[in-house]
């Protein structure tokens, strides 16, 4: 046995953006050099204050940071054990956690020189904050959607427009967020000399994964001070869990990411359930391992879900957010080190946590949001009444409201 | 001994030089439109004068390729391919062709999927002589493996440039592979374009110069992909590369073809083959390589 990882020296990627056996740089030859460059481009800017004060007076003058953290009361009463905190990314400007990596990437494509970006999106949060972000520096903006999400959140899609993005509908393969990263692929690799492919979650080849780690670790620096810090509305302690829902994985990866070092602090992913595991409908890629395996999508090596030919596996989950078959690299790394652990939420359970949320808290949470109250509805009466947990309310539920409306008049 | 793929793929090349022409390698997607009319095409494409062979496997998210081979591919798979039948129909190709160079191009999930040291020996043993992944740079540690297992079985490695490769690429990418290199023509994905790019020879000849500065003796071949539909493209590019490789323009036909796809191919490939086979111009001051030896 190897002793106890060490999170305080916590240094990954290594140089060639390797988590591990994870991550890695997959993608065609053409957008080798784009990714050096964006390399180099973003170590020069986060070690410069200039960047920094910039990224700074946004986050504070037009995203709405820091983002409040919410104490639960009542969902904690319901449940009758934890005190569960709620980190209202919900409350960012655009609806979401987005917004954190989109504006840090878009002041980056400012600073590299270069005037027009391409965004995928899945439930249209990526979108609407790429397109805000792009709205707010002056830049051109495409946003590549499957046209079953853009059916399925048809409000996002307006959103994006009238922010001045155009949006391009993909009609290939599942027609979901996988299919709209291969056109958002495929378009930077046919402009790549002027365009910045700006990728919302911590997935795709290096430095994707980290850039959007970073950007998002926000959520947690500022989440772990107001836990702290009783005027903050926490509990003045650490929490003894931290809850995240997982697609691609940044809302989980930033709010898990200053925790790392804290041993006492147990870091929960949540996949996307969907049917459940049996029905073989799910994105839950860390808990059926009959369908997900190491493998490489959209230049990254994770795991993925496929068939035993390699081909990609469709998946299904009430939230287009979670609907993805692979996960961020660096989760895969750290459930190998032991130090984050996954499970899942079915789309009823995510649902029924939905509703509890809206009902006893006054809030619409995103249905991704959901799937991670629906871990803390499951985890909180398991521990007792002075535990704490930290749940990522990474975004709002209005995009959402079709679908729910559509999902409980079938019962 | 049985000759290398990569001495098979080098003498190929060296063929089509001692007689003053390029080589003509069309792309064919394995499967596509059906299993048996892709073997058909291939025989179609032999005839019309095929140097070498592309052979595609299929993958469900192909993202170096346009709309064309993106359907394709998708047909394959519904058709039931898999790795294993394509390694299958390779076989049965081998048995009636012996002679073309085979270079399989697949993405880097189904290779891993089947098991990159089972897939490399049992496409050796099926009679491929090449093989072109997309999606796994000459840097990655995969790629080590992948190369060290092609150079125990005899499979050439062949890796790609794009006209935004880096010289430091440039080289990384000629020296690790073998058979030859392929040359992205364009900035973009695989389909067809109404002009080559303007920079193509400076970009023909930058690689050149590498390959030559490598091995001043015996250079690398140069093989030019993407964007290449028509034959008097494809006799611009003769005039500058070793190689002319011509895949969406060709599957484009044998999607459409209502009966007989091979029969709709067999046309276009020929003026193809004629036009790679005849530069349009005088070759270009080192263009066209030092003769070998």
């Amino acid at each position: 046995m190897t002793p106890p990882y060490d999170f305080a020296a916590y240094r990954w990627p290594d140089e060639r953006g390797r988590f591990g056996p994870y991550g890695g740089r997959f993608v065609p030859e053409t957008l080798m050099p784009a990714l050096e460059e964006l390399e180099s481009a973003y170590l020069t800017a986060v070690n410069d204050p200039t960047f920094q004060a910039e990224l700074g007076r946004l986050q504070r003058t037009y995203v709405g940071r820091p983002t409040p953290l919410t104490h639960a009361r009542r969902l904690s009463q319901h449940l009758g054990g934890a005190q569960i905190y709620l980190k209202r990314e919900d409350l960012a400007h655009s609806g979401a956690h987005k917004i954190n990596n989109a504006l840090g990437q878009a002041l980056l494509v400012r600073r590299m020189g270069k005037g027009r970006i391409v965004a995928e999106t899945g439930a249209g949060q990526h979108g609407v904050a790429t397109a805000t972000a792009a709205a707010l520096l002056g830049l051109e903006c495409v946003v590549y959607m499957g046209t079953v999400d853009m059916a399925r959140q048809a409000p996002n899609v307006f959103r994006m427009r009238l922010l001045g993005a155009e949006v391009r509908g993909v009609d290939s393969g599942s027609r979901t967020l996988k299919d709209a990263i291969n056109e958002a692929i495929r378009d930077w690799v046919t402009n790549v000399r002027t365009t910045h492919y700006l990728l919302g979650s911590a997935l795709g080849p290096h430095p994707y994964p980290t850039i959007v780690r970073d950007f998002q670790s926000v959520i947690g620096r500022e989440a772990r001070a107001q836990m702290l810090d009783r005027d903050a509305g926490g509990p003045g302690r650490l929490p003894d869990a931290v809850v995240a829902c997982v697609g691609g994985g940044s809302n989980a990866i930033g709010i898990f990411y200053p925790f790392l070092a804290d041993a006492g602090v147990r870091l929960i992913g949540v996949e996307a359930g969907g049917r459940g595991i049996a029905s073989g409908e799910h994105a839950a890629r860390f808990a059926d391992p009959v369908v997900s395996r190491l493998g490489v999508l959209q230049g990254t090596k994770s795991y993925v879900m496929q068939n035993s030919d390699g081909q990609i596996a469709l998946t299904h989950s009430v939230s287009a957010g979670l609907d993805y078959a692979s996960v961020g690299p660096e989760h895969a790394w750290l459930r190998d080190l032991g130090r984050t652990e996954y499970t899942y939420a079915t789309d009823d359970e995510a649902l029924e946590a939905f509703g509890l949320l809206c009902r006893l808290e006054g809030i619409i949470p995103a249905l991704e949001s959901a799937h991670a109250v629906a871990e803390v509805v499951k985890l909180a009466p398991r521990l007792g009444r002075d535990a704490a947990i930290l749940v990522n309310l990474s975004g709002r539920g209005d995009k959402d409201l079709d679908t729910v409306m559509r999902e409980l008049g079938k019962g | 001994m049985k000759p290398t793929g990569a001495e098979r793929i080098r003498a190929a090349f060296a063929r089509a030089r001692a007689e003053g022409r390029a080589a003509f390698m069309p792309y064919q997607m394995l499967g596509h439109p059906t299993p048996e009319q892709s073997l058909r095409i291939v025989r179609s494409l032999a005839l019309a004068g095929a140097d070498l062979f592309e052979l595609g496997v299929p993958f469900s998210d192909p993202l170096a390729d346009g709309p064309v081979i993106q359907a394709a591919a998708q047909r394959a798979l519904d058709n039931g391919m898999t790795v294993a039948r394509c390694l299958e129909m390779v076989a049965e190709l081998r048995a009636e062709l012996p002679d073309p160079p085979f270079c399989l191009m697949g993405y880097v999930n189904p290779l891993l999927a089947y098991g990159l040291e089972r897939f490399v020996a049992d496409a050796v043993a099926a009679g491929a002589d090449g093989l072109i992944v997309p999606d796994l740079p000459p840097d990655e540690p995969e790629a080590d493996e992948l190369i060290a297992l092609c150079r125990r079985h005899g499979l050439a490695p062949v890796f790609l440039l794009a006209p935004t490769s880096t010289p430091g690429r440039i080289a990384l990418a000629l020296a690790r592979s073998q058979g030859f290199v392929y040359l992205v023509s364009v900035t973009g994905i695989t389909g067809a374009r109404d002009a080559l790019p303007a920079d193509l020879a400076e970009f023909v000849a930058r690689v050149r110069a590498e390959a030559l500065r490598q091995s001043p003796a015996d250079p690398l071949p140069l093989a030019v992909g993407f964007g290449i539909s028509t034959p008097a493209q494809a006799a611009q590019v003769a005039a500058l590369a070793d190689g002319v490789i011509v895949g969406s323009a060709l599957v484009k036909l044998a999607a459409a073809a209502e009966a007989d796809p091979a029969a709709a191919v067999a046309s276009l490939a020929r003026s193809l083959a004629e036009s790679a086979h005849r530069p349009s111009s005088a070759c270009q001051a080192g263009a066209s390589g030092e003769p070998a030896g």
